[in-house]
């Protein structure tokens, strides 16, 4: 993204000469931009979440601050935690305890670096990593040493109590969730959060969580474990405010304590995200309006652009959705007891992704090609595209005389090394 | 600014972490600290694998080290330490045998590593006219035994299938071993 800041010109001057301070001037947009909807995010989902639980019980929730419906309560709540003093137990490990929910907050912003919000040939993301999925997977993972760290360094029963809770928790729901992300993989043919996206471009039929009766199944899966893996009720273990007084943010207090939640709600989006586009087609919506509008880069800066921002605008509310489904599971389902959430995960969860990515592999050798349950055929388009974005990394099927040269020398140089 | 060549200033900066946390590990008495700073250090070197293009590699090392630690830190360390183990105190022998065994095998990588032709002197036109292969697609390939840089398509699948049998016969053997043990002595009476 960095290079073509350099050509910009403006009445004749280069308005960046430096390398550097372009990629710089990049760097900083993009993590502006993440932390914003980080941040922003949490500030409505926050409010969102006090509407929700309040109608599920039958109550109004907020209503007053900020006029109708109660709208800047979660503002108002954040100048309050800045007010707040910043506590800390005497007993505690000051440096663990004052760097724990940075951990968190880190992690949760760090898997957006390789979430795209839009594809195509020229996709909306931070980093186009090639193994995108397993990177989001893997510094989603870090989040809960943050919370660990904090239960450890609290000085407190509850909230070691909560650390252990949440390691045992962690073990349990890593091995299904894995195996459910598996299954889309398999299917697009590539880690590439992008080309699985736009795998999936056109109608809902061509959504993967439609692909085969075992995708449909594996989704939920998924969605369970990622309940679990952002520490949501029914899988709230670590904080389990009935018996553990608050878990392992017991001991924090203002800003620090709101950089938890703010990790907390983070890491629900980029799940939710990350779902809409591993099963519900992304930025391709339910109907395909920017194709059929013809908002494509081909016709114009313009209209390509708006093209993406409607398709950057579909995977968040899809992602919105998600997380307000995991608040209507929350408010409905009573707390597991740890034992209860191993069960699920591990003998139950675990087995049932097992038997869907055997059943999944099994469907698309049977019918490669098709979607919808195997009533529709793939769009050609789907092939180009996905071509395209992913570098064409071309297997040549036949060796060159080029190859032979190349071979022959890296055996020289290995003839060599083994002369030494 | 444009003089200095970016990324060697970021190798620096991560390699430079990457053993500041290593030796904050071996400066601190705390054993939960120690694992904190190993995660650091550990993640400092993913950020020179992201640095060299090898983003598989890079995740891999965040996934496995990085949440290796974590569990290891809570099953391995935290649950079954012993008072005395938590703050540890070196003696001064300790110090010398560590630096003995320590600066030995730091000897010898540094010196394989600069004896191997191949690895040294390599210069920088050299490195920026390899191409630039992101793409994991070759490393899945090779491991299905196919690999697509070498002209007899030798690859590594026997190796990987080895390797992963022995992981199912590790997990099997480890599920065999924490599974809820019925004692007999219970049954008898």
């Amino acid at each position: 993204m960095a290079p073509f800041l350099l050509e910009l010109e403006l009445f004749g001057i280069r308005l960046c000469p430096w390398t550097w301070l372009a990629y710089t001037l990049a760097g900083l947009v993009h993590i502006a931009l993440i932390l914003n909807l980080v941040a922003v995010g949490a500030l409505i989902f926050i409010w969102l979440e006090r509407k929700i639980s309040g109608r599920i019980q039958d109550r109004l929730g907020p209503t007053r601050v900020g006029g109708k419906f109660g709208w800047l309560q979660t503002l108002a709540d954040g100048i309050k935690l800045l007010t707040k003093e910043d506590l800390m137990p005497e007993q505690a490990d000051g440096f663990l305890f004052k760097i724990a929910p940075y951990v968190s907050f880190c992690a949760s912003i760090g898997a957006f670096i390789a979430i795209p919000f839009a594809g195509g040939a020229y996709p909306w993301i931070s980093q186009h990593l090639n193994a995108g999925v397993f990177f989001v997977l893997a510094v989603l993972g870090l989040e809960v040493f943050g919370v660990i760290l904090a239960g450890y360094s609290s000085a407190s029963k509850w909230s070691l109590f909560g650390a252990m809770r949440e390691a045992a928790q962690v073990v349990s729901y890593e091995v299904p969730l894995g195996m459910c992300i598996v299954v889309p993989v398999l299917i697009a043919g590539s880690l590439d959060l992008v080309v699985i996206g736009d795998r999936q471009a056109g109608w809902f039929t061509n959504w993967l969580i439609f692909h085969d009766p075992f995708t449909f199944i594996t989704f939920w899966v998924y969605f369970t474990c990622a309940i679990a893996s952002v520490n949501r009720a029914p899988f709230d273990l670590a904080e389990a405010e009935s018996e553990l007084v608050a878990g392992f943010h017991t001991e924090y207090s203002g800003l620090r304590w709101s950089f938890f939640f703010m990790a907390e709600y983070g890491s629900m989006l980029s799940v939710s995200m990350l779902a809409a586009i591993l099963f519900l087609g992304g930025w391709h919506g339910p109907i395909p309006v920017a194709d059929l509008l013809g908002l494509q880069p081909e016709n114009g800066f313009a209209l390509g652009y708006l093209g993406q921002l409607l398709g950057a605008t579909n995977v968040i509310l899809k992602g919105t959705i998600g997380v307000c489904v995991m608040m209507w599971v929350r408010w409905t389902l009573p707390r597991l007891r740890i034992d209860q959430v191993m069960t699920t995960c591990l003998k139950y969860c675990t087995p049932i992704a097992a038997v869907m990515f055997l059943g999944a592999t099994v469907w698309l050798f049977n019918w490669p090609g098709k979607n919808f349950f195997g009533l529709l055929d793939v769009p050609a388009a789907v092939y180009e595209i996905s071509d395209g974005a992913s570098g064409g990394e071309q297997i040549p099927s036949v060796v060159t005389p080029a190859d032979r040269v190349a071979f022959e020398a890296s055996t020289e140089t290995k003839n060599k090394r083994e002369n030494l | 600014m444009d003089a200095i060549y970016w990324p060697s200033f970021f190798f620096l900066l991560f390699g430079g972490l990457a053993c500041a946390f290593a030796v904050a590990v071996l400066l601190s008495s705390n054993i939960v600290r120690m694992a904190f700073y190993l995660v650091l250090s550990l993640a400092a070197t993913a950020g020179l694998m992201f640095l060299a293009g090898a983003e598989f590699v890079g995740a891999m090392q965040l996934m496995i080290y990085v949440g290796g630690t974590l569990v290891l830190l809570i099953f391995g360390v935290m649950l079954t330490s012993q008072e005395r183990f938590v703050e540890m105190h070196t003696w001064a022998g300790d110090w010398v045998k560590g630096f003995l065994a320590g600066g030995a095998l730091l000897f010898v990588l540094i010196y394989a590593a600069f004896s191997i032709p191949a690895w040294r002197g390599i210069e920088r036109a050299t490195v920026e006219a390899i191409p630039a292969q992101k793409s994991v697609t070759p490393i899945a390939m090779g491991l299905l035994g196919a690999r697509t840089d070498a002209p007899d398509r030798s690859g590594y699948l026997l190796p990987f299938e080895i390797v992963s049998v022995h992981l199912l016969v590790v997990l099997v053997g480890a599920a065999y071993l924490a599974r809820a043990k019925r004692s007999r002595e219970s049954k008898i009476v």
